[in-house]
């Protein structure tokens, strides 16, 4: 914990109208006419328009940042409304930045927000990043992307204003290594993606992301005045259903891979790789249709029900999607989607062994397996990944128009789709 | 006997329970009596008998790595925390079976 001085000491003239727009933060001394002043000359890098980006935004425009980025390739979408209360019914279906924009605009017009219309990647963060940016603010909601941006601020060295949510549970800290740790420090590695809470686990408070969005603007506005205890070296953990707030230590870490090298040495690697996942809801890798290449050996949905009925030494499994099994299922089956196989087969072959024991613990190597999904390209797509990633193609085989054919040829009351 | 504060995404593996009290002397052994309660917590904490890297355990305000880890000797008063990684609402939407 210490007490920092400013960021930087540019200035920027306020017209009278603004001074009294910014009346009760110019009455108090710790702003003043010249912090007030300071903050509009100031530049804030936000990384996503979702959850936290909407009260950042909100919250810093009005506060009269001066010059506010904002980085977002997304669109409304009528859910987000619970919780990104910057956007609303009238832009679903507009892109984030600019009904973002629209709504920081109609606030305060005396600031200029700068729209990045892209994915944050390993590509484009330092070019971003160097746009002459004071601080830049975490509010993304995937690993990759946090690794990514944590990484992105050590190199350049720009103070990271770390925000997280999950369900009722918020976490707050500023990562600025040139004087304390960074996310690194204290999450070296990503939980494997086998840990990671899915969908259906997940979810959040609508309110939480205003909780803590907000709670990082005003450790934004802190360092930029440099007045009081910026969280730099803790971390501040809430609870909203208890509504507790415990303050932990972060220490730095003297072997951190990144904030205990010399800065111009760090590397920004490919994140998903790192993370085993993938950093956006459209991200898509490049392995799809590899099933092409190759002799996929086939079974019959009558072998498929030979082989349940006569207790065969064989794993049927079933890679359609959670939803679809609501819909139909061969009994006896291992369900496993396909997304689950692919994002293994990338863990691992990322050097993430944790896959193994996790996702595909039940596909035996040892085994015949008999792959399906409900017509037969996405089965012998996960026969492709699975043969990539040490089993046998051998001992695949993809059953033939899926459960489909099953409906057709083995239980005609099953429903089909 | 201490207790140790589980965070949200773990809580699926307490039956939901968020304070857990457990018996030991040291935080490795606090650990150990929480997961023989809970057998569904051990590989979210521990892989064989090494803490996990991504996991953070906490006494109070300080973390074990800068104590003596997981010899760190407690206090039945003493509070262990548990500090999930968490990335945000929006979670990827892959179900993952066999780890409900």
């Amino acid at each position: 914990m210490e007490m920092m001085t400013s960021l930087h000491s540019r200035i920027a003239d306020l017209n009278n109208e603004e001074v009294k727009r910014y009346s009760r933060h110019v009455i108090m001394p710790e702003v003043g006419i010249e912090g007030q002043r300071r903050l509009k000359a100031s530049n804030v890098l936000l990384i996503g328009t979702g959850g936290l980006g909407s009260p950042l935004a909100l919250y810093l425009a009005a506060a009269g940042i001066g010059r506010i980025g904002l980085v977002d390739y997304d669109v409304v979408d009528f859910s987000n409304l619970q919780r990104q209360v910057i956007h609303g019914v009238s832009t679903v279906g507009a892109s984030k930045l600019d009904s973002a924009a629209d709504r920081m605009l109609d606030l305060n017009p005396d600031i200029d927000v700068v729209k990045y219309n892209e994915p944050l990647t390993s590509e484009n963060a330092e070019r971003i990043f160097s746009e002459d940016w004071d601080i830049v603010i975490d509010g993304t909601d995937n690993f990759p992307t946090r690794y990514l941006v944590n990484d992105a601020c050590v190199k350049l060295g720009i103070p990271n204003v770390y925000g997280s949510i999950f369900r009722f549970e918020g976490q707050l800290s500023v990562f600025y290594a040139e004087s304390g740790p960074c996310y690194r420090c204290m999450f070296p590695e990503p939980p494997p993606p086998g840990l990671v809470p899915s969908c259906a686990e997940g979810g959040v408070l609508g309110i939480l992301p205003g909780t803590i969005g907000t709670m990082q603007a005003t450790e934004a506005i802190k360092l930029l005045l440099g007045i009081g205890e910026p969280m730099i070296g803790r971390m501040m953990l809430y609870d909203a259903l208890e509504m507790s707030f415990q303050t932990i230590k972060v220490r730095k870490d003297p072997d951190c891979p990144v904030c205990g090298i010399d800065k111009a040495d760090v590397v920004l690697i490919d994140y998903e790789q790192f993370c085993g996942m993938p950093a956006h809801d459209h991200s898509e890798f490049s392995s799809a249709d590899e099933s092409e290449e190759l002799d996929i050996k086939t079974v019959t949905v009558h072998d498929v029900k030979s082989a349940l009925e006569n207790g065969d030494d064989v794993v049927v499994i079933d890679v359609r999607d959670p939803h679809e099994w609501d819909i139909s299922v061969i009994d006896g089956t291992v369900k496993i989607p396909k997304p689950d196989i692919q994002l293994a087969k990338n863990g691992i072959q990322g050097g993430r062994r944790l896959w193994e024991e996790t996702v595909l613990k039940e596909i035996p190597k040892d085994k015949t397996l008999y792959v399906h999904c409900r017509s037969g390209v996405r089965s012998a797509d996960s026969i492709a990944y699975l043969s990539e990633v040490g089993y046998d193609l051998d001992k695949m085989f993809n059953v033939e128009g899926g459960i489909l054919a099953w409906a057709d040829e083995i239980d005609p009351e099953m429903p089909k789709y | 006997m201490a207790s140790i504060r589980i965070p949200t995404p773990l809580r699926a593996y307490t039956g939901g329970a968020s304070n857990i009290e457990v018996a030991g002397e040291t935080v490795g052994e606090a650990l150990v009596n929480l997961v023989e309660a809970h057998p569904d917590l051990r590989v979210h904490l521990f892989n064989d008998d090494e803490l996990r890297s991504f996991v953070n355990i906490f006494i109070d305000d300080e973390d074990i790595r800068f104590m003596q880890g997981l010899d760190t000797e407690i206090a039945a008063s003493d509070s262990l925390r548990i500090i999930p990684s968490i990335a945000g609402g929006g979670m990827i939407a892959w179900s993952l079976p066999g780890w409900k």
